[in-house]
């Protein structure tokens, strides 16, 4: 008797709970809950023991009003975010501000990383700032015909695009003491996003005969500003609003972002409130991380190059015993969609083609596979991968032998480092750092 | 035919909307465009008036909190450093960098209106915005002074801040056009 009452009483918790669901769609009073038939649940289903564990013997989720109304992973999954450990600064740092923030590659199955995946970083550190979307406005100005401002429900009015765009952080640089590909290679992450290309606000405004370039703005604590050439801004930057199906999340700009596919990360200005255009490098803010001392450093420091690393096997991962493997990857350029991918895994000796899942997508991660027979021997496997317009990603010794330096363990490849990444796989199916 | 010819001109002249293919969006006043514009740009065009030195700058470098980041005299604290330890002697790409690897931003900027655009937009920690025209001159002119740019008695204003020789002079690189499908640098082919 004892036990009946109970499995009642929880059968009318369950089904308040799902009802309470059901009720945001249709706004039935708590005094009222029906089931999505209409019938009263308890008249629908009287007696009716809850099951607690399927017939697999696996024990039951429970729908909770907040797993109805927005879904959640597994909890046996545990792929998680991390702060950055070579940033050089913790995030949050000592002032409580974000740093930089590196994805889980080592478990990316695909080429979307999940928005609550996405890696996030500020250069100069920023607070995340709370905005509210219907106070918040996109202002274009200066050597236009016309100024314009425009709200969140202005810039959803506009023809809209949808692509898919990696983003990546400067600071993505892969070192011999990193022990996962996310420490070394986490810094990215490829999301699908949603919004208006700016070039279709830029002739909403009439660019004047001298407008070189722009200055995009961010509305956070510090404003945050970079300046790029203008011909980028009518090739195929997008203001947006959506990733991943959703609104833009805070840490990566809500309510509205530039994308500036193929650029160093640091130029998709988040919280974008503003956008001036001028008619020379203004060098504000975030430019001034820009500076170097020769116009061939320069060069490399804006559009990234194309890279590739493999995230299965990596660094932290172990293979359990000889035999077949799919190893698998990123490839990703700011010249473009990536053309081929090829996977080493005797050093560097010989090349083999690899698999590209899906049509690669302009500046989008795109994921390769490559199917091997380990044969229980120690290996070092490698990939690297060709864009569009032909640009290949190099080893350290190519960009050392091309700027005509000595090549050592240290050499620093300049603008993002986007050299050929080894791992090693011992004979006890470890795999660890083949820079180490 | 004239007259159709007439009828083209007077629909081109009445409708400016034509121009702007959608009719999407509020045109800003002048003044929400003054109140939102904070980018300095190298000419200075949009500095705003107010003045300040060294002097000035020096005490407010205290009384506003720069020091307790920064170090006392912009040196050997959390936050970048602001003063190279090195003298005016030393090429400008050494002197330029601090110990933890920045750059010095107040000794390699190419452009003193650089540095005011810096203070004014993002500094003081936590309370950004909220300097005063005069203090960022002030602040501008004591950085400046202390990396050996000016002298403690120069005025810095919207007519002089331009003007500021700075050391690194054209020791920097230019970008490069950018174009659609081209090499980031034609030759090195990563």
């Amino acid at each position: 008797m004892g036990s009946k009452r109970t499995s009642r009483r929880e059968l009318l918790k369950n089904g308040a709970a799902m009802a309470g669901g059901f009720a945001v769609l249709g706004e039935t009073p708590a005094s009222a809950q029906t089931s999505p038939f209409g019938t009263p649940l308890h008249d629908a289903m009287p007696n009716m023991p809850m099951p607690s564990t399927t017939t697999s013997g696996a024990p039951m989720i429970k729908g909770t009003k907040e797993l109805v109304e927005y879904g959640q992973r597994s909890h046996f999954e545990t792929a998680m975010r991390m702060a950055h450990p070579m940033g050089g600064r913790p995030s949050p740092d000592m002032f409580g501000k974000t740093f930089h923030v590196a994805a889980p590659l080592q478990d990316s199955v695909g080429v979307v990383t999940p928005s609550s995946l996405h890696y996030f970083a500020t250069t100069r550190g920023a607070f995340v700032p709370d905005i509210d979307p219907k106070q918040h406005t996109l202002m274009i100005h200066g050597l236009v015909d016309r100024p314009l401002t425009f709200t969140m429900e202005d810039l959803k009015r506009f023809p809209s695009v949808t692509r898919l765009h990696f983003i990546e952080c400067a600071g993505n640089r892969h070192n011999a003491r990193h022990k996962t590909v996310q420490e070394s290679h986490g810094m990215t992450s490829c999301a699908e996003w949603t919004g208006v290309l700016l070039s279709t606000l830029l002739k909403e405004c009439g660019l004047k005969s001298n407008a070189t370039w722009f200055v995009a703005e961010g509305a956070e604590e510090v404003k945050g500003a970079s300046s790029m050439p203008i011909a980028k801004a009518m090739d195929d930057c997008m203001v947006a609003y959506g990733m991943n199906g959703e609104a833009v999340r805070p840490q990566n700009g809500y309510p509205l972002r530039l994308m500036v596919p193929g650029y160093e990360g640091i130029f998709h200005t988040k919280w974008l409130r503003r956008i001036k255009i001028v008619d020379r490098y203004y060098m504000n803010y975030n430019d001034y991380g820009h500076l170097e001392k020769t116009s061939k450093e320069a060069a490399l420091a804006f559009q990234i190059g194309p890279k590739s690393v493999i995230t299965y096997p990596s660094g932290g991962q172990h293979l359990p015993g000889k035999g077949f493997y799919e190893i698998s990857g990123l490839a990703w350029s700011g010249g473009g969609a990536i053309r081929a991918v090829e996977v080493s895994t005797d050093g560097g000796k010989k090349w083999n083609r690899a698999q590209l899942k899906g049509t690669p997508q302009r500046m989008a991660h795109a994921r390769f596979g490559y199917g091997w027979n380990w044969d229980g021997n120690e290996a070092v496997i490698l990939s690297r991968c060709t864009d569009e317009i032909g640009q290949v990603q190099p080893t350290r010794e190519e960009v050392a032998k091309y700027w005509n330096v000595p090549f050592d363990r240290n050499y620093r490849v300049p603008g993002l480092d986007n050299s050929v990444m080894p791992w090693r796989i011992a004979r006890d199916g470890t795999v660890t750092n083949g820079l180490a | 035919m004239g007259s159709l010819r007439f009828a083209a001109t007077l629909l081109l002249l009445a409708a400016p909307a034509l121009a702007q293919p959608y009719g999407v969006g509020h045109t800003p006043t002048q003044d929400e465009i003054r109140a939102l514009d904070i980018s300095i740009s190298p000419t200075g065009d949009e500095l705003p008036p107010g003045h300040g030195t060294a002097k000035e700058g020096a005490a407010l470098f205290q009384a506003k909190g720069c020091a307790g980041c920064h170090g006392k005299a912009g040196v050997g604290a959390i936050a970048p450093e602001l003063q190279s330890k090195k003298g005016p002697d030393a090429p400008i790409w050494e002197r330029g960098r601090g110990a933890s690897g920045w750059m010095i931003l107040p000794l390699t900027a190419p452009y003193a209106t650089i540095v005011w655009d810096y203070i004014h937009r993002g500094m003081p920690l936590g309370k950004e915005g909220t300097l005063t025209a005069d203090e960022v001159y002030s602040l501008t002119a004591y950085l400046l002074f202390v990396n050996h740019v000016i002298p403690e008695d120069q005025v810095l204003d919207k007519e002089s801040l331009p003007k500021v020789k700075m050391p690194i002079g054209d020791d920097y690189g230019r970008l490069p056009d950018w174009k659609h499908g081209a090499p980031r640098l034609p030759g090195y082919n990563h």
